[in-house]
């Protein structure tokens, strides 16, 4: 069996299981924010469910839209704390801890073998801890809520083999925006990815992290990177109850095969308005930028931040240009604010602001009027995602932003 | 009669419902401001039961489920595409949206042909151009849902036999 099928197979209570069976699933964790979240509520009341099945196993984060930045997110954040303290949810984190996607690897809830859903596309990130991590909509999210189960279709799984170490400046980001060129927005569409082979071994959790995030990206219905020393060390201390690492079987069977060589990498850009329309740096150098957004769930991680500064440092953002850098995590903030780094951006003429989904959500803030260009560490560059339908977004790593922030036009990390 | 709204490939949830509207819950408030990004007279002109055909990877994007619930709200009766993103799919069937699957469907129609859906019978028929195409058969479970307007209506339902 696959890794997906292992999981999915000890979650239903069964010995085996196979690609397009339907199964049953005990959830391990559920995940829900501030902006599904009231939907999920309003769903309990519809079904008239008093209580959760578990309130241990549920975490609730605000992370969309905090602070409030409207009365009407402000009554869906009481609506939501409200329902967390009514239910005795000891993992409660209000709008001061951060992503939700940062905050549940930190507080230890993404570990091997678990079976997790979200109310996010999104959490697909966990899968970086060798776990079956996916994203559901509020309606399945009042089914997990009230009986602790999931029906899923199992999936079929794809093995993408990575190998050689990323060149300087050269990002896991460049790396999956290459993976998603390749294969299209809909290429692994009901599909496990499972990233594997020696070239893994020199990708920081961080790293991994940023790349199963993107899986959705190309459909996938969860990422896995099966765990090694690297999840270990990230684990200790932090993991919340014991786990074993699930591996795939020597003859598990995958429908498609892919591998790719990061040794000469370069790196990457995904233009307007899709995220599988990518190409290397050298194809948009040049194109001049109004904002650049450094952060949300895939890249505002401590690493993508210190990798950003090692370029801002001692230099001075384009005078054309608003840089935006908000720390996944309050855990991040405080480690960049202790190492200096937050310092560097701001001393750049970078704002530096609290830990939310920021300009990714496109309804807080960092929204780009008709016309406008942001080059943005996030996800998704679809058509009016930051604000106007006439903004333009280009998706690229962390290293790639700040060089471009600095220039005032989209740049090649390596030239600085 | 029910009209078609052709769109491409790739028609992401920000297309449908984008992020600055995400904070309304009134299902209304979200109609009037469906498929901006794609055509930013659609929630104006949509009529109830109108059906949209669409290409590849339709709803691609994020979990949220005001994008299939904003499309029903808006009167849209149906979505018949190539292909769905898994996520949309799921969200749309739990609204009690149906959602079905036909290959080439988009060159099919064009924005503003009657179209008929026979869900049952597995078809969706071109009135204006007298064209007839199979759609993927859904599985009983899902019919089921549909048939009782989406997952909560129907655990209701079940939860009630149950009860008796």
């Amino acid at each position: 069996m696959t890794i997906a099928e292992k999981i999915l197979a000890r979650a239903s209570g069964r010995k085996r299981v196979s690609s397009g069976d339907i199964v049953e699933g005990s959830i391990d964790v559920a995940m829900t924010h501030d902006i599904e979240g009231p939907m999920v509520v309003e769903g309990l009341r519809e079904l008239g469910t008093k209580k959760v099945w578990d309130p241990n196993k549920i975490v609730v984060v605000f992370d969309h839209q905090v602070p409030a930045n409207s009365i009407d997110a402000a009554l869906n954040h009481i609506m939501l704390r409200e329902f967390a303290i009514k239910q005795k949810i000891p993992d409660f984190y209000d709008l001061f801890e951060g992503i939700c996607h940062a905050v549940l690897p930190e507080k230890g809830f993404a570990l091997p073998g678990r079976l997790i859903v979200g109310t996010d596309s999104h959490t697909t990130t966990y899968g970086a801890f060798g776990c079956f991590a996916t994203g559901i909509g509020s309606t399945d999210m009042v089914a997990v809520f009230t009986r602790g189960e999931l029906w899923f279709r199992v999936p079929e799984s794809v093995r993408m083999t990575i190998e050689g170490r990323l060149p300087k400046r050269v990002m896991s980001k460049d790396l999956i925006l290459k993976i998603i060129g390749e294969v299209g927005a809909d290429g692994e569409t009901y599909r496990s990815v499972e990233f594997v082979g020696a070239g893994m071994r020199n990708i920081d959790m961080a790293g991994r992290m940023t790349m199963c995030n993107m899986g959705v990206e190309m459909g996938a219905k969860a990422a896995i990177v099966p765990s090694d020393g690297l999840t270990t060390r990230y684990l200790k201390g932090r993991a919340r109850g014991s786990y074993k690492p699930v591996y795939a079987d020597r003859d598990a069977a995958y429908v498609e095969e892919r591998s790719f060589d990061v040794k000469k990498l370069e790196p990457q850009v995904a233009r307007p308005y899709s995220v599988d329309n990518v190409g290397p740096v050298s194809e948009v150098e040049g194109i001049e930028i109004d904002q650049a957004f450094l952060g949300s769930c895939t890249n505002g991680r401590f690493e993508d931040l210190v990798e950003a500064a090692k370029i801002v440092n001692g230099r001075q953002i384009s005078k054309r240009v608003r840089m935006l850098v908000v720390p996944a995590s309050r855990e991040v903030y405080l480690k960049a604010l202790d190492r200096g780094i937050l310092a560097i951006f701001a001393k750049a003429g970078a704002l530096v602001e609290a830990p939310s989904c920021a300009a990714c959500m496109g309804g807080h803030v960092g929204i780009l009027a008709p016309g406008e260009v942001c080059i943005s560490a996030s996800n998704r560059n679809f058509r009016g995602r930051m604000g106007s339908p006439k903004g333009k977004i280009y998706l690229a790593s962390p290293t790639t932003v700040a060089a471009s922030a600095l220039k005032g036009k989209i740049t090649d990390p390596r030239d600085l | 009669m029910a009209r078609a709204w052709v769109f491409g490939d790739n028609v992401d949830t920000d297309q449908i419902i984008a992020g600055r509207y995400l904070v309304k819950l009134d299902p209304r408030e979200l109609a009037k401001h469906v498929m901006e990004a794609a055509d930013p007279k659609f929630a104006s002109k949509v009529r109830k039961g109108d059906v949209i055909i669409a290409g590849r990877n339709f709803g691609c994007g994020s979990s949220r489920e005001r994008a299939p619930l904003a499309l029903k709200t808006a009167g849209i009766s149906a979505i018949v595409a190539e292909s769905f993103a898994r996520i949309f799919y799921r969200n749309a069937i739990n609204r009690g949206l149906p959602v079905l699957t036909c290959a080439g469907v988009r060159r099919r129609f064009k924005t503003g042909d009657k179209v008929r859906v026979d869900m049952l019978g597995g078809k969706v028929h071109n009135l204006s151009t007298s064209g007839t195409f199979k759609v993927e058969p859904l599985p009983d479970f899902i019919l089921t849902i549909l048939r009782a307007g989406g997952l909560l209506p129907y655990l209701k339902r079940s939860v009630g036999k149950a009860s008796r």
